[in-house]
């Protein structure tokens, strides 16, 4: 392990990280339910969900500090059921850093290759080599205590990395830095992860964060995997509706399904119009009752005409956020449609009260699943 | 967050005032008082010098006493930091009703008097006694052993008494100290013995200091479990000035021997907290 770390931790490829059925029950409460992750050596994955998802007990899993209940784990193809957290191969870098306040900078770097019982000698210098990595090696004297909270979670992924783990978990790593810091951060990250082409997880509740730093994001919700895609694939083809709300934003829609086949459907919406949508999730027959979701930037406002069987509605606020313009319409059914389009489209706001026609941009953007 | 003394708004001096008055009558004074009186050169009074210290430390049996009575203070230290730290651990690791009970064992000794407690362990030491009568019905003794009236005795007994001073500022120290340390020490590869000595022991060792400091300034002025358990056979200070002032009536010799007596608790107290500041180990922020 510490002669590949001296080659440099580009030579090295990723380990595969295998959840096969992880199920951890506390008392009669599932936190994690029958979870199945097969991720790829040297991928980014991002475990996404609202506190109490089961992201964190799933991490905690895959460190070793808890052993679950059912299901097994297996790093690069091996079971590590059982096995202790300290011989696991795995770096941690936490949402507090929990760097040892006692030492200083490189002693912190150091400590996982003192405790592997290398040479101080070596400990030194590869302390020296991850400091300069993360762009701190003239402060490997300092405490932790003089850093600021950047320049600490440097410190806390430098520790990490020194052992030359098998997996990196970050957990919320970036939510106690400030917006600005974070996006620097985030960039930083991803590129010593792809230095390192190491295999890593990264907890989180920003779903920004989790889209924009990801190659795949599994998304949770109540300890069960809601669905494990691409970004992209999150956010433009949401398996559930819960993925549809949480990812972004939606307006959801009450309709009646009245015809589909594998790759589209149609709906004729409750408040007028009929939508074309992408094929319905789950067994969906026509005439079953059904939600639409619309994303704010699928819809267009036509305030020139309305008709009886579109989409009708009113202005409510019409609100400009740089590049883009929002407003808010008040539809047939009483409920409120957020509408997004660029503002190179649409200079000018609409005054409260223009009666607007909405129209999908394109069609098949919308999802439909069962109506809850 | 360093305050100054410019800090300090005269509402404070006058919340201060009742205790720092109290405390200039009651104690500051009797001391000056003493100090005084053990300048006098005869129990009579008239003339100063300082022949009463010089009998002092010219007299072996005195500074055997003196000698002896440090001692045991370390003695009794280092077996309640044995005993308590790892009581207080476990009170960390414990879930939330488990604590309690630990607290509620801990602060017990405390409910009670001293007196009474150092009676209880008279009656588990004594010939006929717990321990005693135990070893014997399991055959493991024929003639009682003798632990009353023994250093041993006076140890395990101070120790027991003095328990809470040092469990409580452990269980302080500990429950500062981020629980991701751990964590993130295991994952580095560090079993839980080396956790313990590289990221616990040092976090923890402000509650050691404090813990070692009130139980250390506790055991050596145990008058009451020094005398009851040690017996006559047996003198520390606490007993030694009491002899002097009370039997003999030698007031100047008495006030010596307590200033001596105080100047080597200050000297073993400063010596503690050196040993504190040297670590490296301070509280978490």
């Amino acid at each position: 392990m510490v002669s590949a770390s001296r080659n440099g931790p580009a030579s090295q490829r990723g380990q595969t990280l295998l959840l096969d059925g992880i199920t951890q029950r506390y008392g009669t409460s599932l936190a994690v339910n029958e979870v199945t992750l097969d991720i790829r050596g040297g991928e980014l994955v991002a475990l996404l969900g609202p506190s109490g998802c089961g992201k964190t007990t799933l991490l905690r899993i895959i460190a070793g500090f808890l052993a679950q209940t059912k299901g097994h784990v297996m790093i690069g193809g091996q079971s590590v059921d059982g096995l202790p957290p300290n011989r696991r191969s795995v770096g941690i870098v936490f949402q507090n850093y929990a760097l040892f306040p006692h030492m200083t900078v490189a002693e912190n770097v150091a400590y996982g290759l003192d405790a592997r019982g290398v040479d101080r000698a070596t400990q030194r210098s590869e302390a020296q080599r991850m400091l300069d990595m993360v762009k701190l090696g003239h402060l490997g004297e300092r405490t932790p205590r003089q850093l600021s909270g950047g320049q600490q979670q440097r410190v806390a992924l430098a520790r990490a990395l020194a052992v030359n783990p098998s997996i990196l978990l970050l957990d919320e790593p970036f939510a106690a830095l400030d917006k600005n810091l974070r996006l620097d951060m985030q960039i930083e990250v991803k590129r010593i992860q792809r230095l390192s082409g190491i295999t890593t997880i990264l907890v989180t509740h920003d779903q920004e964060e989790a889209l924009s730093m990801a190659d795949r994001v599994a998304v949770l919700s109540q300890g069960r995997l809601e669905q494990f895609s691409p970004p992209t694939e999150i956010y433009d083809a949401p398996d559930s509706l819960f993925v549809n709300t949480f990812v972004g934003s939606a307006n959801l829609l009450g309709g009646v399904l009245v015809d589909c086949d594998r790759t589209a459907g149609r709906v004729r919406l409750d408040a007028g119009g009929m939508v074309e949508t992408r094929a319905p999730k789950g067994d969906l027959r026509p005439g079953a009752r059904v939600t639409v979701c619309l994303r704010p930037e699928h819809l267009s406002v036509d305030p020139a005409a309305t008709d009886v069987d579109t989409l009708n509605g009113v202005v409510e606020m019409g609100l400009p956020l740089g590049a883009t313009v929002v407003h808010e319409i008040r539809i047939g059914d009483g409920s409120a449609v957020k509408v997004s389009e660029p503002r190179i489209q649409r200079a000018e706001l609409l005054a409260p009260g223009t009666p607007v026609r909405l129209a999908p941009v394109a069609p098949r953007l919308a999802s439909v699943f069962a109506a809850a | 967050m360093a305050a100054t003394l410019r800090d300090v708004t005269t509402y404070d001096l006058k919340l201060a005032a009742p205790l720092a008055a109290g405390f200039v009558l009651f104690f500051v004074t009797p001391l000056v008082i003493l100090l005084a009186l053990s300048f006098q050169t005869d129990p009579q009074g008239g003339h100063y010098g300082l022949s009463q210290y010089v009998n002092f430390l010219g007299d072996r049996f005195s500074l055997g006493v003196l000698g002896s009575t440090l001692w045991l203070g370390v003695k009794v230290t280092a077996l309640t930091l044995l005993l308590g730290y790892p009581v207080a651990w476990l009170h960390q690791r414990s879930p939330g009703w488990a604590r309690g009970v630990i607290m509620l064992f801990v602060l017990l000794p405390l409910l009670t008097s001293v007196v009474v407690r150092t009676f209880a362990w008279v009656v588990i030491l004594g010939r006929q006694g717990i321990v005693n009568a135990s070893l014997s019905w399991l055959g493991l003794i024929d003639t009682p052993l003798k632990l009353l009236y023994t250093e041993g005795g006076v140890v395990v007994a101070l120790a027991q008494v003095q328990m809470p001073l040092m469990v409580l500022p452990i269980i302080t120290a500990l429950s500062r100290i981020d629980p991701n340390l751990a964590d993130a020490s295991s994952v580095l590869g560090a079993g839980h013995w080396r956790t313990f000595r590289k990221v616990i022991l040092p976090l923890s060792l402000p509650g050691i200091v404090a813990g070692c400091l009130l139980t250390y300034a506790a055991a050596i002025t145990a008058f009451i479990t020094q005398s009851l358990i040690g017996g006559g056979q047996m003198l520390f200070m606490p007993m030694y000035i009491y002899q002097q002032a009370s039997t003999l009536q030698n007031w100047p010799f008495a006030a010596a021997i307590s200033i001596v007596f105080l100047v080597a608790v200050l000297v073993v107290v400063s010596i503690f907290n050196a040993l504190g500041r040297l670590s490296r180990g301070y509280a978490n922020a």
